[in-house]
């Protein structure tokens, strides 16, 4: 038997070392997370263990653009910007897929780990966005129990019957904008037991309603977005004023969903679906709607 | 062809667009529907669609390029520099900053005057430095670099203003207030901008003769009994006054005052106090036009009125550099 010479020790002491300094397991989960986008804050914001998320963007501190914006005072504000995301030394930022690609791009040639979400336009989109960010966060507990809290406080508006009516809602955003099918407005509109006026007309995705089609469909509601009035004022909401908009109206107000409760989809864009399901409700109350 | 002749032409040719742009839009509706709509109202939606979103468009339509007609004629013949107009010497865009001001302050949301009132102080304030400048016998070419000058930093303090605006929209709308647009205006734009464009034209219809005076020297106007004072009074408060209002409502729209004034020459000739009257017509059947064209083109787009104009204008303003160039430097 012959003694290990001390090259040898010295060699499988380095390699120790070098193990020891590389996690073993490649799916640990990430443990200083920076989301650079408003929809995966929010959703990293309600699933993350304490201590794993690092930052949000900006955005998630805006309590007009997002649901939790006392939660996100917690965590170190981002901007978007690969510096200040390269500085923070994350090991998994998370962007939405329309986030700057300038910034990702960089970001991912710097040799990070970045993820990026889809808008989600459905309610299946959300519960697998949800399930995606539970692996990734190494939370999937939490995930199924958000997934399980979304279609829980879906179930609470009862399903829209097959046989009636529905009223016809036109969405009026700012700028004149409305939206189509294949989006999840037009899903929350539907599972609140309304006709959304951009499917009815064909259209899809994101699109500029002008406002005499608006009118000539005579419309039972008109659902708005938030309105960025009260910080500056802006020409987007004109038509807000318009008097052909408020004859439309009849005296009635316009039914204000927050932009914040359908521009990510969460477990809070159930918040939309009741929203306009109790509008549709009082609508009935005050008109009954003939089949 | 004799001046009655022209007038009464011309006159038709704005009954006719204005006609026409009541009947254009993306509700598609049908002749008798859309009378109905107008004049009966015993379809509710259609008289909204027709009496409270077209009729304001063809109204603003009408009276805006009315303005800018008149007062490109006006122009052109208090400073004898062919290149004048409202757009080119930068008095559309002081009105834009003023109307930016005035909105993205929330001022013309507390009191709906400041709207055409701060448009009308900034474009008095770009007439203001032409003026001063054409006093002391500028050249065509000194007054034209003046314009630019002025546009740009008006056109660059617009920007600003809207891009530190904290609304997420309101940097979208500098394309708005640079190019102009009529789409979704209401009768509430009508109320507060018509009388301004009114009170205008009041102040610049009588300038004709004086005018014609001035197109032979200022001393010979002078001996012929004109008063300088006057006139000069008139055609800065006259062309702030109308071009402010109408800009306040519907964004600058550039090359009208230019053009129709030189189309115009040839068939009236060159005295202004025949020109201001057609330069009027013609200005509003150029804006009528230019409005219906931007919803055949590209319905639902909200393409803006300027984009048409400056097509047609700029190859037009290129034409008069090169026609003019001998005398310009």
């Amino acid at each position: 038997m012959t003694r290990p010479s001390t090259a040898t020790t010295a060699l499988i002491g380095t390699v120790a070392l070098l193990l020891a300094s590389f996690p073993l397991r490649a799916d640990a989960p990430p443990r200083r997370i920076v989301s650079m986008n408003l929809c995966t804050d929010q959703m990293a914001m309600l699933m993350a263990a304490p201590g794993q998320l690092h930052s949000v963007s900006h955005l998630a501190r805006d309590p007009k653009s997002s649901v939790l914006p006392d939660e996100a005072r917690r965590f170190a504000v981002n901007h978007g910007l690969a510096e200040e995301i390269f500085m923070m030394q994350p090991d998994l930022v998370l962007a939405g897929t329309f986030t700057s690609r300038a910034s990702v791009a960089m970001l991912k040639r710097l040799g990070f780990r970045v993820e990026q979400f889809p808008p989600a336009y459905s309610f299946d989109e959300i519960r697998e966005q949800i399930r995606r960010m539970g692996d990734l966060l190494g939370r999937t507990e939490r995930a199924e129990e958000l997934v399980a809290e979304l279609d829980r406080r879906i179930a609470a508006t009862p399903e829209p019957g097959e046989s009636t009516r529905r009223p016809l809602a036109a969405l009026h955003f700012a700028n004149s904008y409305t939206v189509g099918s294949g989006t999840l407005s037009s899903e929350v509109v539907s599972r609140a037991g309304l006709e959304n006026l951009g499917t009815r007309l064909g259209l899809s995705g994101t699109i500029r309603l002008p406002l005499e089609i608006l009118v000539v469909s005579t419309p039972d509601l008109i659902v708005g977005g938030t309105r960025y009035e009260s910080s500056a004022p802006a020409l987007a909401y004109q038509t807000f004023e318009h008097p052909a908009l408020s004859a439309v109206l009849q005296g009635r107000p316009m039914t204000a969903v927050p932009d914040k409760y359908w521009v990510c989809g969460a477990p809070f864009t159930a918040e939309a679906v009741r929203i306009l399901a109790d509008a549709a409700a009082q609508l009935s109350l005050r008109k009954p709607v003939t089949p | 062809m004799s001046y009655r002749l022209v007038v009464t032409s011309l006159a038709l040719l704005v009954a006719l667009l204005f006609a026409a742009s009541l009947f254009t839009g993306p509700a598609g509706l049908d002749m008798a529907t859309s009378f109905d709509g107008l004049f009966l109202g015993s379809n509710e939606a259609a008289r909204l669609v027709m009496q409270e979103i077209r009729l304001p468009r063809a109204i603003l339509g009408t009276m805006i390029g009315a303005t800018l007609g008149l007062s490109g004629a006006v122009l052109q013949g208090y400073l004898r520099n062919p290149l004048a107009d409202p757009g080119v010497l930068g008095v559309s865009a002081s009105a834009s900053l003023g109307a930016v001001i005035a909105i993205y302050t929330g001022l013309s949301a507390a009191f709906a005057l400041a709207l055409p009132v701060l448009a009308m102080l900034c474009a008095v304030a770009a007439v203001m430095v032409i003026q001063i400048l054409a006093g002391g016998r500028a050249g065509t070419l000194t007054l034209i670099l003046a314009g630019v000058a002025i546009t740009s930093l008006a056109g660059a303090m617009t920007s600003l203003a809207l891009n530190l605006s904290p609304n997420p929209f309101a940097a979208m709308e500098i394309l708005f207030w640079m190019l102009g647009s009529l789409t979704d205006r209401s009768m509430v734009h009508v109320w507060l901008s018509a009388p301004f464009m009114v009170l205008g034209w009041i102040m610049l219809a009588p300038l004709g003769r004086a005018l014609d005076a001035l197109s032979l020297g200022s001393d010979a106007a002078q001996s012929m009994g004109v008063r300088l004072n006057r006139t000069q009074t008139l055609t800065i408060l006259g062309t702030a006054t109308s071009v402010g209002a109408a800009t306040s409502v519907a964004g600058a729209i550039g090359f009208v005052g230019l053009i129709v004034p030189h189309l115009l020459r040839p068939v009236v000739g060159s005295k202004p106090s025949r020109l201001l009257l057609p330069s009027a017509l013609a200005g509003a059947s150029l804006v009528l036009a230019a409005d219906i064209a931007v919803r055949l083109i590209a319905p639902g787009r909200d393409l803006k009125l300027g984009v048409l104009t400056a097509i047609v204008g700029a190859p037009f303003f290129l034409y008069l550099v090169i026609r003019y160039r001998r005398t310009l430097t």
